[in-house]
């Protein structure tokens, strides 16, 4: 379509700057301070776990000072438990477990959550009936009861544990991929994709999904707080893998301390706390982020 | 209306059997079994003594006899018996529901009254200094764990400022029955329920407060304040009333989660509720008792779904069928 009108070309605004999406919501995203500080502290947090335990060496399974010694007081500057362990060591070496658990879990999370979802939007009628039907039965399971059950009866071990969280966790992303499944399988361009002889698979990966993607991003980014919040309760009623140092088994372990040390619990509860703060900031601020282009795009 | 509950009803009992199935499904898929765990508490048995408890659950029977045993057995009431209670689950379970339920429903009912009130005045006036200590509030609140949250709580109020007692429901002193019986065990509830409520709290005001600059904004609330209705009128019988049908639809929700949500903080203050019976039968590997609260509590969530329902067709009117 070649043919304009001269006069009306003339008229024309210049036509604005292709801007890719994701740039459009980093350009937004960059302006909101507390999402921009949440950034930070969570990739301060991230490169802590990563590199910190070849730079800080001390073991922290092992007794190391006088148990209970509080923080200032010996070379270990935050202290030690009530077995002498070295709180810092644990934090440093904690954050690993914590974050992997806290990231499998999420993954597994949304995955399920979108397959469910995208199967029912998608087909609708019976499948969705049958699926709703599921997804309804796992919101009437007492969360935090059913994952104990689950990793009683089948281990404490990290992938247990992750996979028990991300059982209980996924109805509500099932809920809202459906809910955006429903309404873009009627858009115009999902009717042109099938026409030319798209099927299922690809409507459903390729075409939809991505237009789906936004709201879900935020999902994700979201379930890895409440994931690591879940862990922190598993490991707090003794439901933590036995080989792995995590926050919230810290403070499960020095619990019982708490009039002699309150700095064992404090420390590791500080570091859950800040980390989920920093996913909560960095899942609010995508969300004023990808949020205006939905209004726009409406 | 009667017809629509009718179907829930029967959706709900298909629901909860679901849950029975699942909890049958776990104890034959997971690794070692009751008996198994039973000889290890007794510290080893015979191999005629193994048969003949297995005999005895009825563990040697096909799947299908034992399941629809199972199920028949849950029908009446029965949830098993824990070994090392020495009591019948559904007894056990009856016994702790009362405590968990004093605990949830005051934190639940002080955040709801609160939240709202907060919401809905932050919500008026939105870059006001109340507005945003419910925004930081909600958001610390979302992300600090509960039981840490009541940890801290202890070293502040009843270790730096020793004003509250640090765990339990009663003081041994006090006498069952008596006034100051009623006024030891609120004194003790304060601490837990300031802890779940603190939580709740964080959500409610969120809730509503959205809810509210929503209502505020629709087409409605603009007629009455152009038709000059007084502000107070405006707000309280235009925009409240709309604006707390999502905290219904969530309270409903929320308290039938109530023993879920209460095991990390009944666990952090021994407050003698479900909660702590199902922590202490991870302990003991109880499975039977951690099974029956699970299920208990499936129950709970299902029955406050449907009354919630209700509640809900009373507000909203035109809500008729479902």
């Amino acid at each position: 379509m070649t043919l304009v009108e001269p006069s009306r070309a003339r008229t024309a605004p210049p036509p604005p700057k292709a801007v890719s999406p994701g740039r459009q919501v980093w350009q937004m995203f960059r302006r909101n301070h507390s999402a921009m500080a949440g950034l930070f502290i969570l990739l301060a947090i991230i490169l802590i776990s990563l590199v910190g335990p070849s730079l800080y060496t001390v073991n922290p399974r092992e007794m190391v000072w006088m148990p209970l010694t509080p923080p200032g007081q010996s070379e270990y500057v935050l202290g030690t438990d009530y077995l002498g362990r070295d709180l810092l060591a644990g934090l440093i070496n904690g954050g690993r477990v914590t974050i992997t658990i806290g990231v499998f879990a999420a993954v597994l999370t949304v995955l399920i959550g979108v397959t469910v979802g995208a199967m029912a939007g998608f087909f609708g009628g019976r499948v969705d009936n049958l699926l709703m039907r599921v997804t309804e039965f796992f919101q009437v399971l007492p969360n935090l009861l059913f994952a104990m059950v689950v990793v009683m009866l089948f281990g404490p071990t990290l992938v247990n544990i992750s996979v028990a969280i991300g059982i209980v966790s996924w109805t509500s992303t099932a809920r809202l991929t459906r809910a955006e499944f429903l309404r873009i399988r009627e858009m115009d361009y999902v009717k042109a994709e099938r026409s030319i002889g798209a099927g299922n698979a690809r409507l459903i990966w390729k075409v939809i999904l991505p237009n789906a993607a936004p709201p879900l991003i935020v999902v994700a980014a979201l379930s890895i707080g409440s994931a690591i919040l879940f862990e922190a309760g598993l490991s707090f009623l003794g439901l933590s893998d036995p080989n792995a140092m995590s926050w919230g088994r810290m403070i499960g372990d020095n619990r019982p301390y708490i009039l002699d040390s309150s700095w064992g619990v404090t420390f590791p509860g500080l570091a859950i706390f800040l980390t989920v703060l920093a996913i909560s900031l960095v899942g609010d601020g995508l969300n004023d982020a990808i949020n205006p282009k939905l209004r726009q795009r409406q | 209306m009667i017809k629509g509950t009718l179907g829930k009803t029967a959706n709900t009992v298909i629901l909860l059997i679901a849950v029975l199935v699942l909890n049958f499904a776990m104890i034959h898929v997971a690794p070692g079994d009751p008996v198994e765990a039973l000889v290890g508490e007794m510290g080893g048995a015979t191999t005629e003594q193994i048969a003949e408890l297995r005999a005895q659950f009825g563990l040697d029977q096909p799947l299908y006899v034992q399941i629809g045993k199972y199920l028949w057995n849950v029908a009446q009431g029965d949830l098993g018996y824990s070994y090392y209670y020495d009591q019948p689950v559904t007894s056990l379970i009856l016994d702790r529901i009362g405590p968990t339920l004093l605990l949830v429903t005051t934190a639940l009912f002080s955040a709801i009254v609160i939240g709202t009130v907060l919401g809905v005045f932050s919500a008026q006036r939105r870059n006001s200094l109340l507005s945003h200590l419910v925004t930081v509030l909600s958001l610390a609140g979302f992300s600090a764990p509960v039981f840490w949250i009541g940890i801290m709580l202890i070293l502040l109020l009843s270790v730096a400022i020793p004003i509250l007692p640090i765990s339990g429901m009663t003081s041994s002193e006090v006498p069952e029955g008596t006034f100051w019986y009623i006024l030891d065990v609120a004194h003790h509830l304060v601490l837990p329920a300031l802890t779940l409520g603190l939580i709740y709290l964080a959500f409610y005001s969120r809730l509503s407060r959205a809810s509210m600059i929503e209502v505020l904004q629709t087409d409605y609330v603009r007629t009455a304040r152009a038709k000059g209705l007084p502000r107070r009128m405006v707000i309280y019988k235009h925009a409240l009333r709309n604006a707390v049908l999502p905290v219904v639809t969530f309270a409903g929700l929320q308290f039938g989660q109530v023993i879920s949500g209460a095991v990390l903080v009944e666990t952090v203050f021994a407050w003698p509720g479900l909660g702590t019976l199902a922590f202490d039968s991870i302990l003991r590997r109880d499975t039977t008792t951690l099974l029956g609260i699970l299920f208990f509590s499936a129950l709970m969530v299902v029955v406050m779904n449907i009354l919630t329902d209700i509640v809900y067709r009373r507000i909203d009117p035109r809500i008729k069928t479902a």
